[in-house]
């Protein structure tokens, strides 16, 4: 059986939608088609996790400036939200181990190197105090004498929780952004100037949504402010992000990974533009608050798709290493260099 | 401990890690010009390493290779290349000056090319290329830098080796390998490590006892030599001028330059086309060489988030 490596023409990708992104024509070599670097091992379990890390964050950081402008209904919403938000972010997380009965073994070392031990770290030092401003609201609602010491114990330290909670949660929401990035998955690695803003943006438009779903809307104009804020700065940035990621950005606008995208981009300025209109009207407040949350979960796939389908194509590795030979300019070591990142 | 280039840059892996008087950096040569295909490497491999078979047999129409790529249950792969010689190359039209050194320029001008493998194959202009491909144990290995347990270690020989006992499995390591050569084993069920991710150790067990790693033990044409680092990198040169002299332009080295992305490898070779014809990426780049620049902006975006959130709750009360 005689093959050769292919050392085909392909057509740009069918539909080019990104419309403003000149990409010159690619042809380049490969063995026998197959992919060079390696997808993650991951399923939607870790997209999942960073939707609600990010949930986690920005309710945290809500319930804060609630519990400090007297906002009881929003400070309760926020706590509650964070503490089921990370719950259901470290099952998501621990589940997706090839071992997860050895989760433990992330703290057995601290690792700067690996934005995975950091975030790890991150996550123990936020979900501790969540934990526990959580706990206090739970204990509120419960029908326990308010009187007996567990209670008065956790009203004690509730409070400084709440706070410690939110100082700590910003970078549990940016942290994910480079764990996704100091991947060689193609579609990662170019995102990693803007991705970190994307993703908080998102987490405060998950958080800002959730807490128009369910407070009162006397008490959720920061909600909403913080909805409308995120939605805005998270397109702003995946706009901005899109324009620098060179080839490897059709991944955000072909296959899975743009119908995510696509979703989340409808759904982030409909929830957006609802935020801002909603005012008072609770019913407008629940579906914009339902949308932005959507739309936050849908930037989180979208950016996990393109990423594997980035890294599942030889092309997205291959062209831009190729094209960087041909210039003369690969990556080399020059003692003191201007380093420029890419 | 950590140093100047501890991220990017040539370094002493081994130094750089800690290990106060470590033996000489061991690694592999590859010279793919004398690769005969026979797969000794991957069943030796195998066969010392306990490393087990594909979860199904299948014949993939890929010349003689049915093994594939690396990966968990591969840690030595050949690759076969028929290319039908001399291949007309109009360059790339529209991206660029056409490229100096594609394979496939060197249409053999009287006599026999050297590297056809038989009159037949010359007559009708076939060229084998045969490569036996390995984990490159990198002097920036990103596998190691993102591993967030320490299972993944620098060995004192200047190698990276997982510790099957202590990976928890997270997988980051897969997509952070500039080569896509860790994985983490899927099966076949009731296997060794399943759920662990698993690459070549550079027979770490053997090399604490003076002997060779197995693949390059098997290997009866040479192609795999193995030794102290410093050395194969000479040996390289020597061969490289040496099939220069005998004609053979295309001859490269791949991976010996510890001014390149990954600080150079440890397991570096010879190959007689551009690096993407045999799999390999043509300039990859350690991730984490641009690990400062991320955390910076993530510190940026971060700070952002924490300012936005008190702003949300600036104004009056509504």
């Amino acid at each position: 059986m005689t093959a050769t490596a292919d050392r085909s023409r392909r057509p740009r990708s069918r539909r080019d939608r990104a419309g403003d992104q000149p990409v010159p024509e690619a042809e380049f070599t490969s063995y026998y088609g197959r992919q060079v670097v390696k997808a993650a091992p991951w399923d939607e379990r870790i997209p999942i996790y960073m939707f609600f890390g990010g949930l986690a964050a920005g309710s945290s950081l809500l319930a804060a400036g609630a519990q400090l402008t007297g906002r009881p209904a929003l400070r309760r919403a926020g706590r509650l939200g964070s503490g089921a938000a990370l719950g259901v972010s470290m099952v998501a997380l621990v589940s997706d181990l090839g071992r997860p009965e050895r989760f433990l073994n992330m703290l057995r070392t601290v690792k700067l190197t690996s934005p995975m031990s950091v975030g790890t770290w991150l996550l123990s030092i936020y979900g501790a105090p969540a934990a526990v401003a959580a706990l206090e609201e739970v204990v509120r609602l419960s029908p326990l004498p308010a009187d007996g010491r567990p209670v008065r114990l956790l009203r004690t330290v509730g409070r400084p929780a709440g706070l410690l909670a939110a100082v700590t949660a910003p970078p549990v929401a940016a942290y994910t952004a480079v764990l996704l990035s100091d991947t060689s998955t193609p579609a990662w690695h170019a995102a990693f100037r803007e991705l970190p803003f994307v993703f908080c943006a998102s987490a405060a438009a998950a958080s800002g949504g959730l807490a128009m779903v369910v407070v009162p809307p006397a008490e959720a104009g920061p909600a909403r402010r913080a909805g409308a804020a995120g939605a805005l700065v998270e397109l702003l940035a995946e706009r901005a992000m899109e324009r620098s990621m060179g080839l490897s950005a059709e991944t955000l606008h072909s296959g899975r990974g743009g119908r995510w995208t696509r979703a989340a981009k409808v759904l982030t300025v409909a929830g957006g533009v609802g935020a801002v209109l909603a005012g008072r009207r609770r019913w407008a407040a629940v579906l914009s608050g339902t949308a932005l949350m959507a739309g936050s979960f849908c930037t989180r796939m979208g950016i996990f798709e393109a990423g594997q389908a980035s890294a599942r194509d030889p092309r997205y590795t291959v062209v831009p290493q190729r094209e960087r030979v041909e210039r003369g300019e690969p990556v080399r070591f020059t003692p003191r260099e201007e380093r420029r990142p890419g | 401990m950590a140093g100047r280039n501890s991220l990017f840059g040539p370094v002493d892996p081994a130094l750089d890690a800690g290990y106060a008087d470590p033996p000489p950096r061991k690694g592999f040569f590859t010279d793919t010009s004398v690769c005969i295909g026979c797969k000794a490497c991957e069943v030796a491999c195998k066969e010392w390493n306990l490393v087990p078979g594909g979860e199904d047999y299948d014949l993939l129409g890929q010349s003689f290779d049915n093994t594939g790529a690396l990966g968990a249950n591969t840690w030595r792969h050949v690759a076969f290349i028929e290319q039908r010689r001399p291949a007309v190359d109009l360059g790339m039209p529209g991206s660029g000056p056409p490229p100096v050194t594609t394979g496939g320029q060197q249409p053999a001008v009287g006599g026999l090319d050297p590297l056809m493998a038989d009159e037949d194959d010359a007559a009708s202009g076939l060229r084998w290329l045969m490569a036996s491909n390995v984990c490159k144990h990198c002097t920036h290995a990103g596998c190691l830098d993102v591993c967030p347990t320490g299972a993944l270690f620098r060995t004192e020989f200047g190698t990276v080796v997982v510790q099957d006992d202590v990976c928890n499995g997270c997988g980051y390591c897969v997509p952070a390998c500039p080569y896509g050569v860790i994985e983490r084993r899927r099966g076949p069920q009731g296997a060794l490590n399943v759920g662990i991710a698993q690459k070549c150790t550079l027979c770490y067990d053997r090399l604490g006892d003076g002997l060779t790693p197995a693949c390059a033990q098997a290997c009866p044409t040479e192609s795999i030599q193995y030794g102290d680092v410093e050395e194969l990198r000479e040996r390289a040169d020597r061969r490289r001028a040496e099939l220069h002299e005998q004609g053979v332009a295309e001859a490269r080295l791949y991976g010996h330059d510890p001014h390149d992305g990954v600080g150079g490898t440890g397991a570096f070779f010879l190959l007689l086309d551009e690096p993407e014809v045999y799999g390999l990426p043509p300039d990859p780049v350690v991730p984490t060489r641009d690990l400062s620049a991320m955390f910076n902006r993530a510190t940026t975006a971060a700070v952002a988030l924490l300012a936005g959130a008190a702003l949300a709750f600036v104004g009056r009360k509504r």
